[in-house]
């Protein structure tokens, strides 16, 4: 079968999970606001910060009176919808601007961030894991599960710290923190790159171990394969073997590690923007959770739950892509 | 289908050099701009404002670096004249004020500082409907008038004699923002002010960059650049510290205690008003009892939380007044170290005898009682576990309990809690409202219901007299009267740590208020720091 033919179903896919979709997300904003609803913290003491202990309690009603945090849910809820509906992301009362500028200015480096991070993770994973799985037991093998075990066990945190300590401090190779030079007068490309090798590193580093192990096991499983076998009894030289046809195997099931893991990678993300104190969307969505402040959550979750969604649509075409047994009809 | 097929040989070398970039990247060497020019200077804080905009509560205290007051403060926090020409007076019925504006004040965008702009500022501070908190503290402004361009006059609807320590507000231009949503306005982001620095970039999360006023009215920076870089966290701030990217950085004592050793760096400890203590509730049945309460203040080691816990970085507290201002009362001052031995005196007087596990008893009623504080507060949870320790000594169990806010409202009626706050400028402003009785109840003003005749009149005395030496004296008194009813357990002083390289002149600390950041920390003077 023609690949054009394989893929013949795309549209009524896309088509099918986009009307799913929707229920998706609007579910999702109608558990944000209840679970906001539910929270007993007040948005307006937040905003105040240390003033709260100073502020009367007529001052902070005014507060709420202007942000209209105390209509019922489902007013606050049609408000919301209504304006998202004109395109109008509403007020974030954390960072006080509003919530498309907060959006605007931070998504783009977390995005930077965690898209190299991963395309790292993946071509790095997939090279070394195979690699380690031809010569199972061997010296490489072992030093790399060694290494891979060593750096699971290791707090993201820690290891954004190390790096620092050791490139930053000790040798000086690269900036400890930040997106560019702290006293530079414009925003150069090559000045935000350089800022962006350790943090990267430090996410590709602290990800790669279970790509790297599931790698390694899958390509390992998959060199028993009949067809695997066959290749090697033909006398097909190693790498055609390796390469062409064991970790071929093994793609489709990473494909799905890919998709499930990228919460993970997210979450990666928010700590490792801490420790290099990049200005992306990690600090502000904890100040948001922790202040209440509904129409970034709600926005940041729509967003988070697009992309997952958009993710694993891309996972199912991808492997309909890979797989010739998959169809595109479910 | 195309297919690679790399050799094995290939296939290690790039490989390798993906691991390389990984590791290395491009190995330049990160040399920190302007480490000898002087032409720039970088502090870093982790408190980053939510708005630039004094409207909004940025640096109402003065020493925004963007803006100016009609008063300012000096070295010693004493009230200089700012945008006035001269300090401005209290009328002799403390009702009203007069100030006389400066000629020739520029704002950043050129145009002149008028009376309109002050008027403006502080109308915008009173509207319901612009989201600041500051309207608490001028609550006593009736109205506020331009009779013409040059002199503004405020009216109070009660005499308040500290009225002046609140016209450190930052004046903003009326003409930009009139007819605006202040809330919302773009203003906030990129603000015009007439202080010693202009905003040249704002990047939330990351840095504010500020350049020289040129035409400021107390003579041009001595720079001609500060960056403000916001680091959140601790360590990470002290890396960066380290790796030399900053001039000044606030850091926790013990990291900055990390840097005394090197040469290069100087630790400098300011003394602040920023107290740490214990509320101690009236509606606890067994804090209700003034014995238990004096009990606990002999029993507490403060020396000892000085040194062990704040590093040294701190003072013993024995009241909300703190050792450095003129209102300090010193007979109040008692013993920095336990005494077990009083305290025990004061409870077994009181008929707390020694009951079952050393938990006195009286009436059948064990001395026991919950200690609250925020859980993320590590120095808060340090000094309630030190106070639980201290406390058992003397047969009174405290449970600490390490709760959120919003867990902790509702119960501070009932519950002690690990409270800090303070303000130098002046007794009246926390004290009135965390200690008189007519707050009883009111959210974090006086959570512990405290009630006393004599405090509350000490601390009207001190809002309504206008003479410094009457106010002293009320003070004084309501110094005693706190002393002697204990309704707060006064633990530390804290000193606010700052490491700054060797080469910076011209630093001078003063006397620092609970909030620091990029308004009012120790580089509220940096106009007039260089670099040797």
């Amino acid at each position: 079968m023609t690949r054009s033919g394989r893929l013949a179903g795309v549209g009524a896919v896309v088509r099918r999970r986009l009307l799913v979709a929707v229920p998706v997300l609007a579910a999702t904003s109608v558990g944000m606001f209840a679970l906001g609803a539910a929270s007993p913290v007040d948005p307006a003491k937040q905003y105040a910060g240390a003033a709260a202990f100073t502020a009367s309690e007529e001052n902070l009603a005014q507060l709420r009176a202007n942000w209209g945090v105390d209509d019922p849910l489902p007013v606050q809820y049609l408000r919301w919808i209504s304006n998202l509906a004109q395109g109008d992301l509403g007020w974030s009362t954390s960072r006080h601007e509003p919530v498309a500028s907060v959006l605007a200015a931070r998504a783009g480096w977390t995005l930077l961030l965690i898209g190299v991070a991963l395309a790292l993770v993946l071509v790095a994973s997939l090279l070394l894991g195979a690699l380690a799985a031809y010569r199972r037991g061997g010296l490489f093998d072992r030093a790399l599960r060694a290494a891979a075990y060593a750096v699971q066990s290791m707090p993201v945190f820690w290891l954004g710290l190390a790096a620092i300590a050791v490139f930053a401090l000790a040798l000086g190779w690269l900036p400890a923190g930040g997106l560019t030079d702290v006293t530079a007068t414009s925003t150069s490309w090559s000045d935000v790159a350089h800022h962006l090798i350790l943090p990267v590193g430090v996410l590709a580093v602290s990800q790669a171990p279970w790509f790297v192990l599931f790698v390694r096991d899958a390509v390992a499983e998959s060199m028993r394969d009949d067809h695997v076998l066959a290749a090697r009894a033909r006398g097909l030289p190693g790498r055609t073997v390796l390469f062409g046809h064991a970790l071929r195997t093994a793609l489709l099931p990473f494909l799905t590690l890919v998709g499930t893991h990228l919460p993970e990678l997210v979450g990666g993300a928010v700590l490792v923007e801490t420790v290099f104190s990049l200005p992306g969307l990690g600090a502000v969505t904890v100040a948001a959770a922790l202040g209440s402040d509904f129409p970034l959550l709600a926005a940041i979750t729509l967003v988070t739950t697009a992309v997952v969604l958009a993710a694993n649509l891309a996972t199912d075409l991808a492997y309909a892509a890979a797989d010739p047994r998959v169809r595109l009809d479910g | 289908m195309t297919r690679m097929r790399p050799t094995f040989r290939r296939l290690v070398a790039s490989t390798a050099a993906a691991g390389m970039f990984v590791l290395a990247g491009c190995s330049a060497p990160a040399i920190p701009d302007g480490s000898s020019g002087g032409a720039t200077l970088v502090v870093a804080t982790s408190d980053e404002p939510d708005a630039l905009n004094p409207v909004l509560n940025y640096g109402v205290d003065g020493a925004s670096l963007i803006f100016d007051g009609l008063v300012s403060r000096d070295d010693d926090n004493r009230l200089v004249a700012g945008l006035a020409t001269a300090l401005p007076e209290l009328s002799p019925d403390g009702r009203t004020v007069t100030a006389k504006l400066r000629d020739g004040v520029q704002f950043h965008d050129g145009t002149a500082l008028t009376a309109q702009d002050v008027v403006f500022t502080y109308q915008a501070v009173l509207d319901p409907t612009v989201d600041s908190t500051l309207r608490s503290d001028l609550d006593m402004v009736e109205s506020v008038t331009a009779p013409d361009a040059a002199t503004v006059v405020f009216r109070l609807r009660y005499p308040y004699a500290p009225f002046l320590q609140r016209l450190t507000l930052g004046i903003v231009p009326a003409k930009l923002l009139s007819g605006q949503d202040i809330n919302t306005a773009g203003f906030n982001r990129k603000p015009i002010g007439t202080g010693p620095y202009r905003v040249d970039s704002w990047t939330p999360g990351d840095r504010l960059v500020l350049t020289a006023n040129e035409r400021y009215f107390g003579g041009r920076p001595k720079n001609n650049r500060v960056v403000v870089a916001f680091v959140a966290d601790d360590n990470v701030r002290a890396q960066r510290m380290r790796a030399g990217e900053f001039d000044a950085a606030e850091l926790p004592p013990k990291l900055a205690s990390g840097f005394d050793a090197d040469a290069t760096y100087r630790v400098q400890r300011v003394p602040t008003a920023d107290y740490r203590g214990v509320m101690l509730p009236t509606g606890n049945p067994v804090l209700a009892d003034p014995a238990i309460r004096r009990a606990l203040s002999l029993a507490v080691d403060r020396a000892a939380m000085v040194t062990g816990l704040l590093g040294g970085a701190g003072e013993p507290a024995f009241g909300p007044i703190p050792p450095t201002s003129e209102f300090a009362d010193p007979s109040i001052i008692g013993k920095p170290t336990a005494d077990p031995t009083a305290a025990g005196a004061v409870l077994d007087a009181a008929g707390w005898t020694s009951g079952p596990g050393g938990v006195r008893v009286k009436d059948g009623r064990p001395a026991r009682f919950t200690l609250m504080y925020p859980a993320s507060d590590t120095l808060r949870k340090d000094l309630a576990l030190a106070v639980t320790a201290d406390a058992k000594k003397v047969g009174i169990a405290v449970t600490p309990a390490g709760l959120t806010w919003d867990a902790i409202d509702p119960r501070m009626k009932s519950d002690a809690l690990l409270m800090g706050y303070g303000t130098p400028y002046d007794p009246d402003f926390v004290s009135y409202k965390l200690f008189g009785s007519t707050f009883a109840g009111q959210g974090y003003f006086n959570p512990g219901s405290y009630r006393s005749e004599v405090t509350d009149r000490a601390l009207q005395e001190g809002r309504d007299q206008i003479d410094p030496t009457l106010r002293k004296a009320a003070y004084a008194q309501f110094q005693k009267q706190l002393a002697a009813d204990v309704p707060w357990l006064f633990l530390t002083y804290l000193r606010h740590t700052y490491v700054l390289k060797s080469s910076v002149q011209g630093v001078a600390p003063r006397v620092e208020a609970h909030e620091h950041g990029v308004a009012n920390s120790l580089w509220w003077n940096i106009d007039t720091w260089t670099r040797s």
